[in-house]
């Protein structure tokens, strides 16, 4: 092998033949059989993604074509794969978490039977197959079709239980929602397509100029819809605290390693486009920040531990989208990574909770598991200081680069997107305090029952602990270390015309210091308030009131949806079902027996009478030929 | 003799056969009368025939086989007859063994 980046396509291929043993042999595979398919075809794909970053990183990228999908007049849209500094990148994340996330699963989805073990695993493949697809195509068609793999996967996997009926309709819902999305970018894509004939990114990126300022910003508010409907920002967001009906691991996998870093990632690669369209990037971040907080109030009131930490997922990728509007790409793709450790990270430890809980997922009725779990525990600590910023945590250095820009930008931005992260820290430590800390609130029975999950889960845990500890020291700022933000330098390349079309605002060092040094302090605070609030939590039948009870059922914004447009769109679908039934059906129905009526006088001439029949005969040539002779002149 | 006097001999050949077909019960009277409708075609046929080569022998009319269309026609057309004969009386001979008549009205009870 001379050059890796020749070979991308192994990456993919992997995935997708796990898919298609464990889908098709999904009857006949025993259950480790199956999960070393299943976690062996991910792993492979890291391992020539390592490489591929290792090529990538002396400076190689390239587009390796492997047919033609559509070719038709002068256009021609190749089935190619474009690697290059981003792709690389996300192609770690995916695989590196996808493996951890699927090793993790070998054993928490040890109770399923045989068949639907391997159905799991099949439909697993089958997303991080989706999701590479997404990463890696040179051009919007490619990625599509990765994107439309993900929105079909999310289904599949939120609704694996499928017996349970909430679950299929929260499955429904994020498939819907993210039909919706998914129109936009489609529209985006033929607009693309229609303007400057080609949808290859390298391609239109250098023609970028021959489109009118108008052209640029529809395209990218377009292609931002789909983002929302993919990444769940408002108003398309309501699909992901519900696609917590799928099995823990799976929800890391969607909030973590795929699906909705899909918008960020689409928005990185069209930097060009947004850098071009100010009106976007300003919807982008007022977008973006709404969801911040948005979601983060929700999050501070929400029991059940997936929800919460769903909640921040939103919450974050409002960061992300934050970063994205204010111009930086590479804060924002630096949030996506840490915030794909510590978020994995995060996930999988309440899956251990709910693993030892047996299947409780209410904070009220845990706390004092510290002792219980111990390495779920600390993991889970580290998590939750990961994500509330404190250096010199992954998530400090993240999201410390997007409030930096933010600032710059305008400092209103950056009070709110403060004000988010001090939330951010508030709801992450109460989850940790209600769940670890205090005395135990369950059953005698799951006291009982309480233990340490078994290697081939606390494994990930660590290893994502380790990340999330580390993981920001890729990109330190400018102000603490000289030249130390190497992601920023690997990444340069890909956002280099963004960057020299707008040139960042600089803003002073002293400032900077001073925000991070403020900011720390006040999160220090309200974790330390939190910590002291809710580790005496005790259980009380008192509901909240006022504000707090609006926060606790999110706002009311499902109700919302449910007046706004649910019932009257099925309102509407039951009229057209009557104008089907009574009007259309009427008339198909009619024709039908009409024809019955018809048929039924004709056959009584065929009487078996032989003599009426050749009668008939001569009658009908006798008509002939008075036509022949009268009627043809 | 005028051509006159042939067609309106097939003529009348041709509805004698019609009407014997429409009228008669008899499946054998019916046969013949088939065969009557056949032959009148046959008896036009041949004079029309011969008919074109007076004609061309008087020179008004020029064709390039001498008008024997016509008269192969004549030879299909026995020979189709034949055919029919052969098949139409074995089946009429089914026919009167299973319901010991020809009266063809009585066959409608096939349609059930």
């Amino acid at each position: 092998m001379n050059n890796i980046i020749d070979y991308v396509w192994l990456v993919p291929l992997f995935p997708l033949v796990g898919f298609l043993l464990n889908g098709l042999l999904r009857n006949s595979l025993s259950k480790p059989l199956t999960g070393i398919i299943g976690s062996g075809s991910i792993l492979a794909s890291f391992v020539v993604s390592v490489l591929i970053f290792m090529q990538v990183k002396t400076g190689a990228t390239g587009i390796v074509t492997l047919f033609d999908f559509i070719s038709y007049d002068k256009t021609n849209i190749p089935f190619a794969f474009q690697v290059d500094q981003l792709s690389s990148l996300f192609l770690l994340i995916i695989t590196g978490i996808g493996f951890l996330i699927h090793l993790y699963s070998t054993a928490y989805m040890h109770d399923e039977t045989d068949m639907h073990f391997a159905r799991y695993f099949a439909y697993l493949n089958l997303f991080v197959f989706s999701m590479l697809l997404l990463v890696l195509g040179a051009n919007y068609v490619i990625m599509f079709i990765g994107w439309e793999g993900v929105g079909l996967c999310s289904y599949l996997l939120i609704g694996y239980w499928f017996k349970n009926i909430e679950y299929t309709s929260a499955a429904k819902k994020a498939f819907v929602m993210n039909r919706i999305g998914d129109l936009g970018f489609l529209l985006a894509v033929f607009w693309i397509l229609s303007k400057l004939g080609t949808v290859t990114y390298s391609e239109v990126f250098e023609k970028v100029n021959l489109l009118s300022a108008n052209d640029i910003t529809i395209i990218t508010l377009l292609l931002f819809v789909g983002a929302t409907g993919k990444s769940a920002q408002i108003p398309l967001y309501t699909w992901l605290p519900d696609a917590m009906a799928g099995p823990t691991p799976v929800s890391a996998l969607i909030h973590a390693a795929t699906m909705v870093t899909a918008g960020i990632y689409m928005i990185a690669r069209s930097n060009i486009l947004y850098t071009m369209a100010p009106t976007t990037q300003a919807v982008v971040t007022i977008i973006g920040l709404a969801t911040a907080l948005f979601a983060a109030t929700i999050a501070l009131k929400q029991n059940d531990i997936k929800k919460v930490l769903a909640y921040s997922t939103v919450s974050q990728l409002g960061y992300m989208f934050l970063g994205l509007g204010v111009g930086a790409f590479t804060g924002a793709v630096f949030h996506v990574m840490t915030h794909a450790f510590f978020k994995a990270l995060l996930f999988l430890g309440a899956g251990s909770v709910i693993h030892a809980m047996h299947h409780e997922q209410d904070i009220r009725n845990m706390g004092g598991l510290k002792k219980y779990l111990p390495i779920t525990h600390i993991t889970f600590l580290l998590g939750c200081l990961a994500i509330a910023g404190i250096p010199p945590f992954s998530g400090f250095f993240s999201k410390d680069e997007i409030l930096a820009a933010a600032y710059a930008k305008n400092p209103i931005l950056y009070v709110l997107g403060v004000a988010g992260a001090l939330m951010t820290a508030f709801y992450m430590f109460r989850l940790y305090a209600m769940t670890f800390l205090g005395k135990f609130r369950g059953t005698h029975e799951q006291e009982h029952h309480l233990h340490e999950s078994p290697a081939a889960m606390t494994i990930p845990l660590i290893v994502l602990a380790a990340l999330s500890v580390v993981g920001g020291l890729v990109g330190i700022p400018e102000v603490l270390a000289h030249n130390a933000h190497a992601l920023e330098e690997f990444l340069a390349p890909v956002f280099a015309k963004s960057t020299a079309l707008a040139k960042p605002h600089e803003i002073p060092h002293s400032t900077e210091l001073l925000m991070m040094g403020g900011v720390t302090a006040l999160v220090l605070g309200i974790i330390a308030y939190a910590w002291g609030k809710f580790s005496k939590y005790e259980k009380s039948a008192e509901e909240s009131a006022g504000f707090g009870k609006v926060l606790e059922n999110k706002w009311y914004v499902d109700e919302i949806y449910e007046a706004v447009i649910t019932k009257p769109v099925n309102a509407f679908g039951k009229l057209l079902a009557k104008v089907d039934k009574y009007g259309i059906d009427w008339v198909v129905n009619g024709v039908g027996r009409s024809v019955q009526y018809a048929s039924r006088q004709v056959r009584l001439l065929q009487s078996g009478q032989v003599g009426n029949y050749v009668l008939l005969m001569v009658v009908g040539i006798i008509i002939l030929f008075a036509i022949q002779i009268f009627l043809k002149k | 003799m005028p051509i006159n006097y042939y067609i309106f001999t097939a003529l009348a050949l041709f509805s004698i056969g019609i009407i014997g077909v429409l009228t008669r019960r008899n499946a054998i009277i019916i046969f013949m009368c088939i065969e009557l409708m056949l032959n009148a075609v046959n008896l036009l046929l041949v004079a029309f025939s011969k008919m074109q080569l007076e004609d061309m022998n008087r020179g008004i009319l020029k064709i390039a086989n001498n008008g024997t269309d016509a008269q192969l026609f004549v030879f299909f057309i026995m020979v189709v007859a034949a055919a029919e004969v052969t098949v139409g009386l074995a089946i009429i001979v089914m026919m009167y063994r299973n319901t010991h008549s020809v009266d063809v009205n009585f066959l409608n009870r096939l349609k059930n």
